[in-house]
């Protein structure tokens, strides 16, 4: 007779409990340090400065709280579409979409007051993204293609059509060269709260938390994308038409990451410019899985990784590339993921 | 007929780190796992290769690195969707961004940094005479070598012998294939893990012969690329050395086009690879759409054994 313990997954388990997520922050933050270790730095100073840098001073606590900005919007967008299993990591390029098509207004559409020009411009962003993300959503639904890599070409078909913009027709001929747009005129830039670079867009951005919020807890449509989620073939014998769904959640989806890029270049770069984003697409969906999907939660962790971009800057002073914050979220997911499996875990005795 | 030569060469150069990286994925994924991480294996593969070569100038040495390195990776993915059965999805998305990250890390100090006269051409000079096959096949890289036999092992493999079948059992049907005394866990880690080292060994061809600097993010989504050209393969290795030239003559055609001073701005001409593959992909979805793709029957479905049906 064998004794022993075997580890069973329970399928129905529950989700993993809090601290889970507060684990597996901590762990990659150990993970990390033994990079920064082998690389001959402190991890200690460098995780203070990083810190400070993002939250100790009232600087870093707004530029923590702008980078905050774009993270919610977009990992709101992809945890609608991861909510019913669209794998939409196509964040970046409906950004940039978003900002390409704000930009265009100010271009094609200059010296309107501001009460006409800023509201076609987030129009336009809304419209861009979603556009963006349609180009992956139809052929996901008419032609079965995987969401994943469709997105993620688009990414890269985006960032060219913006270095196309940049360094081509819409470069600033009174910039010396640099790759980016005239600037917009006070009338195409979204107020700023006093003399700081916070902007309206986190008022935006908010809205938005709380208006899908309520709607996926409160409405019909949110009980689909629920159902759908929690099982798809029951959710389409209960004659839910899971392709509309598909079809609008990736328009949605797309449409607050194009939101997310007007805000950026109305709110914060003033101009359309190269680099524009520091693969703010990429760390939402980090932003979307941590918080478990939840739109609140979504807040609490863009505010923790805007944090973790704001202080990747902040470490370049100590000799350090900024990448160390793309390294970082990196871990965080490959932590949360193997601890999110703890709830579904159970040791039984085997006899 | 020069013109085809140097066509048909830059299409195998273009092409030989997609066809590692996609040829890694059939093995993967016929074992019934998704590894989404090829663009991470691929950049940590070619940052460590470039970081071991400029250190010791030693070519085998430098490929053992790169096997260890993305080996290991590749056992993680395993130990997180075999062992643990995690989200195999997520899974391969963080290894994409930790590679990405570990990797603009890791190379920072190199950026920019030459490699040159890395890897050895391996010259057959009897074959010159013969019209095109002698200049195409005569001075060929080691790693253009190795990726054709690498296609040929996998063919004969997964078709001529008893293991092969013993795999694409278990990636079809994993229950069957335990209950005929297969080891599902086992066949799924050695491919997971032998599968990312292909991945990483893309990379490390990608840096060593194809563009011979590390330049942070230098992949440039080649690893997407190769995980469509899966697809578009049927997960059969003799399609996917012709799909992954064919992409590789359309990738150099852009740049040949540019160089050849084309009205199109390069920035279009470059959105050319990516386009494709959307264009590829919707195709095989068209034609498949009533019938089987050719896919894996259980890919993407972790197996438990206890689970009752």
């Amino acid at each position: 007779m064998k004794l022993g313990y075997r580890v069973e997954i329970d399928p129905s388990g529950k989700d993993s409990p809090w601290w889970v997520t507060v684990m597996a922050v901590v762990l990659a933050f150990g993970l990390v340090a033994v990079f920064i270790l082998v690389t001959g730095k402190n991890p200690v100073t460098v995780y203070t400065k990083m810190l400070g840098g993002a939250f100790a001073t009232p600087f870093g606590l707004t530029e923590t709280l702008v980078k905050a900005i774009p993270l919610m919007l977009c990992g709101l967008g992809v945890s609608l579409a991861y909510r019913i299993q669209v794998w939409n990591i196509g964040a970046e390029g409906q950004f940039l979409a978003g900002a390409m098509a704000a930009t265009a207004v100010t271009i094609y559409l200059p010296g309107q007051p501001a009460w006409i020009s800023l509201p076609v411009m987030l129009l336009a962003g809304l419209a861009a993204g979603g556009l963006w993300g349609l180009f992956t959503a139809l052929p996901k639904v008419f032609f079965n293609v995987n969401e994943l890599i469709i997105s993620l070409m688009l990414n890269y078909i985006a960032i060219l059509g913006l270095n196309y913009v940049v360094f081509g027709p819409w470069k600033d001929p009174k910039g010396f060269n640099f790759p980016g747009t005239p600037p917009f005129t006070d009338a195409q830039t979204l107020p700023a709260f006093g003399d700081t670079r916070l902007h309206f867009g986190l008022i935006l951005a908010l809205v938005a938390v709380v208006l899908a919020a309520v709607a996926v807890k409160y409405t019909r449509w949110g009980y689909e994308l629920r159902l759908i989620g929690a099982n798809p073939e029951a959710a389409r014998h209960a004659g839910i038409n899971i392709r509309r769904h598909v079809i609008f959640v990736m328009l949605l989806s797309g449409g607050l990451a194009g939101l997310a890029g007007m805000a950026e270049v109305s709110g914060v770069a003033h101009r359309l410019l190269y680099g524009i984003s520091p693969g703010y697409g990429y760390t939402a969906i980090i932003v979307a899985w941590i918080a478990r999907l939840n739109p609140f939660g979504i807040v609490v962790s863009a505010v923790l990784f805007g944090g973790l971009i704001a202080g990747g800057y902040s470490v370049q002073t100590l000799g350090l590339p900024s990448s160390i914050s793309s390294l970082l979220q990196g871990s965080v997911l490959f932590f949360l993921i193997a601890g999110s499996i703890l709830g579904k875990v159970r040791l039984r005795r085997t006899v | 007929m020069e013109l085809i030569v140097q066509l048909l060469n830059s299409a195998m150069a273009a092409g030989t780190p997609l066809l590692f990286a996609a040829l890694g994925g059939i093995l993967i994924e016929r074992s019934g796992i998704i590894q989404l991480g090829a663009e991470g294996l691929m950049l940590m593969g070619a940052v460590t290769a470039a970081m071991t070569f400029l250190a010791t100038a030693n070519l085998p040495l430098t490929l053992l690195v790169v096997l260890i390195v993305t080996g290991l990776l590749g056992v993680l993915h395993a130990f997180l969707t075999v062992t643990l059965r995690a989200n195999q999805i997520v899974s391969g998305l963080a290894m994409t961004l930790f590679g990405a990250g570990l990797s603009a890390y890791l190379g920072k100090p190199i950026t920019g940094m030459p490699l040159a006269g890395a890897v050895p051409k391996l010259d057959l000079d009897w074959l010159d005479p013969v019209p095109i096959l002698g200049p195409v096949l005569g001075h060929l890289d080691l790693f253009t070598w190795i990726s054709l036999a690498v296609v040929l092992i996998l063919y004969l493999y997964f078709y001529r012998t008893s293991w092969g079948l013993h795999l694409r059992a278990v990636g079809d049907n994993p229950a069957t294939a335990d209950v005929m005394g297969i080891r599902v866990q086992g066949f799924r880690y050695g491919c997971v893990v032998i599968g990312s080292m292909l991945m990483g060994l893309g990379g490390a061809n990608l840096l060593m012969v194809f563009s011979p600097t590390w330049i942070e993010g230098m992949t440039a989504g080649r690893g997407w690329i190769a995980v469509a050209l899966i697809i578009f393969a049927r997960w059969n290795p003799l399609y996917a050395l012709g799909a992954a030239y064919f992409f590789g003559l359309l990738d150099t055609l852009g740049f040949r086009m540019q160089l050849a001073g084309s009205p199109i701005p390069s920035y279009f001409l470059k959105m050319i690879p990516y386009l494709l593959t959307i264009a590829v992909l919707v195709l095989v979805g068209w034609r498949t759409k009533h019938k089987l793709s050719g896919s894996p029957l259980a890919l993407g479905v972790p197996y438990i054994r206890e689970q009752r049906f």
